[in-house]
């Protein structure tokens, strides 16, 4: 337990305090996340579990810088946010990888705008090609690539950039369970390889726990932390730990608070 | 394959069907067209004076190809669409990818753009006249006038239908604001931007012909014109099969094009 706040802030690698967005104005003005707040540590996989329409992906938005906050404070590496960049890596749940280019093009898309020289670029992304299993598909394009192969190179681009963070907006969520599950070994096999700090964000609680050092679970609309938990189990952790009892204790709990808050 | 399926694929809603059907019908399509015009005429269904027998129409275009005639009025079209075509769309790709990107434009021209567009084009063909007279410039000018606006407009469609998480993802790889436009929603629009450019190619062939004859000594409209004139509706038959062929020829041009530049497209 840490009793000062500032050792926290300093230890943690995202922070977000008190934070509020609202869209719109006026009568259709929607307050999508309310006081919000969360602290997540370096090299720390967090997942972000809550009803659909909670504010999930608005708060990776503001982390992104994607989105401008009504109130509160964000700080990513001690800096406050403030617009996008390039320290804050995103994996969206639409496929958007950059249709124009092929797969070795997109993953070299961030270091290409930083001005990284060939030769180390080609090593970075040779490396991540590696990494996510798909060597053998540097040039195609992604109208060639069915959807879980299109979230590895969205998963290769982002990491290919360095960014100080990872954020993950439901990205397995539009794949089948087969294809889910291997991604989340890919996934979990990926991070244990570059420690990179995660937010992860996803409804399904089995996928969080699987993934997740923490669990943050969200309540309804406006979004707030209705529980931290910490999860106990060793890694690295495959698919059977879903059968432990442990497990589907914890998944009960989980399961608990969000029948308990869902929202209005 | 077995007659059953062949026939099947032949009727089956978006189904594809062989390469071999698809030429043969491309040819057969031209040869009912030819079939009817031979039948209209030879079988003096219709006078002369009205619709000409496809053989007199041959050996007219021959004879003005022989003695040049043809060539001089067609170089002379294809001249003042290109030019017309490639002033206004250098103009009309930027700015109307800057209007679908940014709100801020887009407020400032689409009242303007849209007023614009509605206006029948031939409406200015007289006013043109008065101010910049019966050359090139003129024709030039009723070219732009009446595709300009629209590709201005179907660009910044394009544009403006750019997913949001394509350049929000943009962002969080360093992409910067201004480079938006340049790095991302030119990329993302390329194949449309080259479906409007061929489409509007064909408008200009059409205002083209309208200011060829309202005003010009040269062009295939013109020729059309001094034919009508003098009865001679073989030469506006050929005319108007030469605007055809040039028709098909830059739609194929556009359509190879596209294939080179975007690749991904297809
Ligand atoms: N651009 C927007 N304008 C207005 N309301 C929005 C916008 N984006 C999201 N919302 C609303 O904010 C709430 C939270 O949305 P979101 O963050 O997408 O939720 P989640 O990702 O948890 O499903 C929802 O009620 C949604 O309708
Ligand atoms: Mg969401």
């Amino acid at each position: 337990m840490l009793n000062n706040p500032n050792t926290a802030t300093r230890s943690s690698d995202i922070s977000v305090e008190k934070v509020a967005l609202r869209y719109g104005t006026g009568e259709g003005a929607v307050l999508a996340l309310d006081g919000l707040s969360l602290n997540v540590k370096k090299e720390e996989f967090c997942v972000i579990v809550g009803p659909s329409g909670c504010g999930k992906s608005s708060l990776l938005y503001l982390i992104a810088g994607l989105e401008g906050r009504t109130g509160g404070m964000i700080k990513v590496g001690g800096r406050p946010v403030s617009d996008a960049g390039a320290d804050r890596g995103m994996v969206f749940q639409a496929y958007t990888l950059f249709p124009w280019l092929t797969v070795r093009q997109n993953v070299e898309y961030g270091p290409r705008r930083k001005g990284m020289p060939a030769a180390e670029r080609n090593r970075i992304v040779d490396h991540y090609l590696t990494e996510i299993g798909l060597a053998a598909f540097g040039s195609h394009y992604p109208s060639q690539l069915s959807g879980g192969m299109k979230q590895r190179v969205a998963i290769a681009r982002a990491l290919a950039n360095d960014p100080e963070v990872l954020l993950m907006d439901e990205p397995f969520g539009a794949l089948d369970s087969q294809t889910r599950h291997a991604m989340q070994q890919l996934l979990l096999s990926v991070w244990e390889h570059s420690k990179k700090t995660v937010l992860f964000v996803t409804h399904d609680i089995d996928e969080a726990i699987l993934l997740a050092d923490r669990v943050f679970v969200m309540s309804g609309r406006p979004g707030q932390i209705l529980a931290d938990l910490t999860v106990p189990f060793e890694r690295p952790r495959d698919m059977d730990l879903v059968m432990e009892p442990d497990f589907i204790a914890m998944k009960r709990e989980i399961l608990g608070l969000l029948k308990n808050n869902g929202g209005h | 394959m077995n007659d059953r399926t062949f026939f099947k694929s032949l009727t089956t809603p978006y189904q594809a069907i062989p390469h071999g059907v698809v030429v043969f019908l491309g040819i057969a399509v031209w040869v009912a067209v030819l079939a009817v015009w031979f039948a209209l005429t030879f079988g003096g269904f219709v006078k002369p004076m009205f619709l000409p027998k496809p053989n007199e129409v041959l050996n007219t275009a021959l004879a003005l190809a022989a003695d040049g005639t043809l060539w001089e009025h067609t170089y002379a079209s294809v001249q003042v669409v290109i030019i017309g075509f490639v002033l206004s769309s250098i103009v009309a790709v930027p700015l109307g990818l800057t209007m679908g990107t940014y709100r801020v434009v887009q407020a400032f021209l689409d009242p303007l753009v849209n007023f614009i567009r509605y206006l029948p084009v031939t409406s200015f063909v007289p006013l043109f006249i008065l101010w910049i007279g019966i050359g090139i410039e003129q024709r030039v000018s009723v070219i732009i006038f009446g595709i300009f606006f629209q590709q201005v407009v179907m660009i910044a469609d394009a544009a403006r239908s750019v997913p949001r998480d394509l350049v929000n993802a943009a962002y969080t790889l360093g992409t910067r604001r201004r480079d938006t436009v340049w790095h991302i929603v030119f990329p993302a629009t390329l194949p449309n931007i080259f479906d409007v450019l061929r489409v509007t190619m064909g408008w200009a062939w059409t205002y083209l012909v309208v200011a060829e004859l309202v005003a010009a000594r040269s062009g295939l409209g013109y020729i059309s014109l001094k034919a009508m004139r003098g009865f001679q509706v073989d030469v506006i038959f050929m005319a108007i099969a030469m605007i055809g062929i040039l028709g098909l020829l830059t739609d194929q041009i556009f359509r190879v094009l596209r294939r080179v530049a975007a690749p991904w497209a297809n």
